[in-house]
């Protein structure tokens, strides 16, 4: 069960989407999702789609790993959907029923505003697949670096976002165990009722934040006696390089997002 | 400069309002490039003398010297933790990054080293502790004994002049032992002073000297043959001897004079085979 939380479901690979600077990728993922919802017609959207079909298709992320990551979201889109369907105001109802009525300005926004969070999602989930958590992080650090000017704790943000990293999979693993010391104790984990289930966790939290501050304390040790001392003065093994590759990717995501984005003043605007 | 630590009169309290005295009276030194095994029952500061000679605790009495160092000089602090390298028990809580090469170039990036340079030390490291295949490996998908070798590689990237060693083989099993064992020798070759604290009697049997502390203070010191000759002395301060000396013991006890310098599996076996040649 715990097994199923991963952050950044990293999928390593060598295509260009891949090696491109994953500054250009951040920036570009949230340019994506900035230019999906301003285009606001059928046909932007349907090109946005387009476009990310065809990195998935150059990362060569298989369908399978998109279908996955998009499951988790279907009751939210559908949630959504059925909301956008019954309120959103129009004309001549399709359908009448109770106290509510369906136009079919309802229709096209609410399978619009489905597809736009599906492309929203899938959209970000290729930036994670095609990104190591590491290097994302690095990139974050990089893009904010100006902002530790302004006394930002940006390098102390990018060593705790590394560290949460490094011990989620330790943490996890560490919870199992103890649930299953626990259960082996007679805990009944699984069944019950939400007040016994609830009741059950306590056992495992104790030990699990103890742990947990344990840990800390050594690692702090540790990092001390190697010489660490915050960010001041740091070098960095990997640094990152705008390299001619980058700014051929650059180039493209400003044509192709222009031309999502001019949609807009050729086709109608919808909601 | 022929030492690397030395500890003069240490006393050292968690507690300053209790009468409780962690290391009491420790006095002890180094020489460059040896390998000293500290023993010693839970409890009787072994880890609080670790944490002495790298200035993560300073005495409250007495002075530790790293070279001529003293660790309570505060702008040698840094040079003194990049000199005197820390492995600790488990390797989950020293690991920083997700990344095995990315966590050996922790130190040095801390240091400042200039990138091009980072990159050598830490391919140079990782070599040295054996771990260059797994160098793009995420940490928690190795085994213990791997483990704990990126750790000592992390150190190693700090280039020390010595290694401390807290219980670095505990938690690991026979195999894990073996692999982090192998690192040391090597790291011994190479002319690294090695210090390390162990509950094992037969990683104890190959150091140079061998230092037996107990209530915070050293009450034994000599080569392994000296201080594992004096098995009831050992059994006093709650400690086993190697397997090999407790064979002797045995012999001996029925009656069959065995020389004491015989402390490892091989001395055992050929001096049994010249016996009974
Ligand atoms: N952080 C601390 N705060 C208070 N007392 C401590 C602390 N760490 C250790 N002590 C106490 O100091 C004494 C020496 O502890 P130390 O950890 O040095 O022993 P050790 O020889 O390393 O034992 P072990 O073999 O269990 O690792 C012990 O009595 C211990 O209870
Ligand atoms: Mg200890």
């Amino acid at each position: 069960m715990l097994r199923d939380i991963t952050i950044g479901q990293h999928f390593p690979g060598d295509s260009i989407v891949h090696n491109c600077d994953p500054r250009l990728k951040l920036v570009a993922t949230i340019g994506y999702v900035v230019v999906l919802y301003a285009c606001g017609n059928a046909v932007g959207v349907a090109l946005s789609i387009l476009l990310l079909l065809a990195l998935y298709a150059i990362a060569k992320v298989p369908v399978k790993l998109i279908l996955k990551s998009l499951k988790p979201i279907v009751p939210i889109i559908a949630f959504t959907g059925i909301i956008n369907l019954l309120f959103y105001p129009g004309e001549t109802p399709l359908v009448s029923f109770w106290i509510f009525n369906i136009y079919p300005e309802g229709i096209t926004f609410a399978v619009l505003m489905a597809v736009r969070i599906l492309a929203l999602i899938a959209g970000t989930s290729l930036l994670t697949y095609t990104t190591s958590p590491t290097v994302l992080t690095d990139a974050i650090e990089n893009l904010l670096r100006p902002l530790s000017k302004i006394h930002v704790p940006v390098h102390e943000f990018a060593i705790i976002m590394t560290i949460a990293l490094r011990f989620i999979p330790t943490l996890v693993d560490e919870t199992e165990k103890i649930m299953n010391a626990q259960k082996a104790r007679g805990a009944q984990l699984d069944t019950g009722k939400l007040g016994q289930r609830l009741k059950a966790l306590v056992p495992i939290l104790i030990p699990l934040f103890i742990s947990a501050f344990r840990r800390a304390d050594e690692l702090a040790m540790a990092m001390e006696c190697r010489c660490y001392r915050g960010g001041a003065g740091r070098t960095q093994l990997k640094v990152l390089k705008f390299g001619k590759n980058d700014f051929l990717c650059l180039g493209f995501c400003v044509v192709t997002f222009g031309i999502i984005l001019a949609t807009r003043w050729v086709f109608p605007v919808i909601g | 400069m022929e030492q690397m630590l030395r500890a003069q009169n240490v006393r050292f309290r968690y507690d300053p309002e209790q009468p409780v005295w962690a290391l009491d009276g420790v006095t002890m030194d180094v020489k460059k490039g040896e390998f000293v095994a500290v023993l010693g029952a839970n409890g009787c500061g072994k880890s609080t003398l670790a944490k002495h000679f790298n200035a993560i605790l300073l005495p409250e009495e007495g002075t530790v010297l790293v070279e001529d160092m003293d660790t309570r000089t505060e702008e040698k602090l840094y040079d003194i933790r990049q000199k005197v390298g820390m492995v600790f028990q488990n390797p989950d809580n020293q690991i920083v990054a997700t990344v095995v090469e990315e966590d050996v170039a922790f130190a040095p990036e801390n240091l400042g080293v200039p990138t091009e340079e980072i990159r050598t030390r830490v391919d140079e490291a990782m070599k040295m502790a054996g771990i260059y295949e797994k160098r793009k490996a995420a940490p928690h998908k190795l085994s213990g004994g791997q483990k704990q070798r990126v750790a000592i590689a992390g150190v190693l990237a700090m280039r020390p002049d010595c290694i401390v060693l807290d219980e670095a083989t505990a938690m690991l099993d026979p195999k894990g032992r073996r692999q982090v064992m192998q690192t040391i020798d090597k790291l011994r070759a190479a002319g690294v002073t090695i210090v390390s604290i162990t509950h094992y009697m037969e990683e104890a049997a190959r150091a140079d000297r061998v230092l037996v502390m107990s209530g915070g203070r050293i009450v034994m010191e000599g080569t392994p043959q000296e201080i594992f000759a004096q098995t009831g002395r050992l059994h006093s301060y709650h400690l086993d001897v190697p397997q090999a000396a407790e064979l002797r013991d045995a012999l001996e006890a029925e009656g069959l004079p065995a020389p004491k310098q015989i402390i490892t599996p091989d001395a055992a076996a050929d001096w049994l085979f010249e016996l009974l040649k």
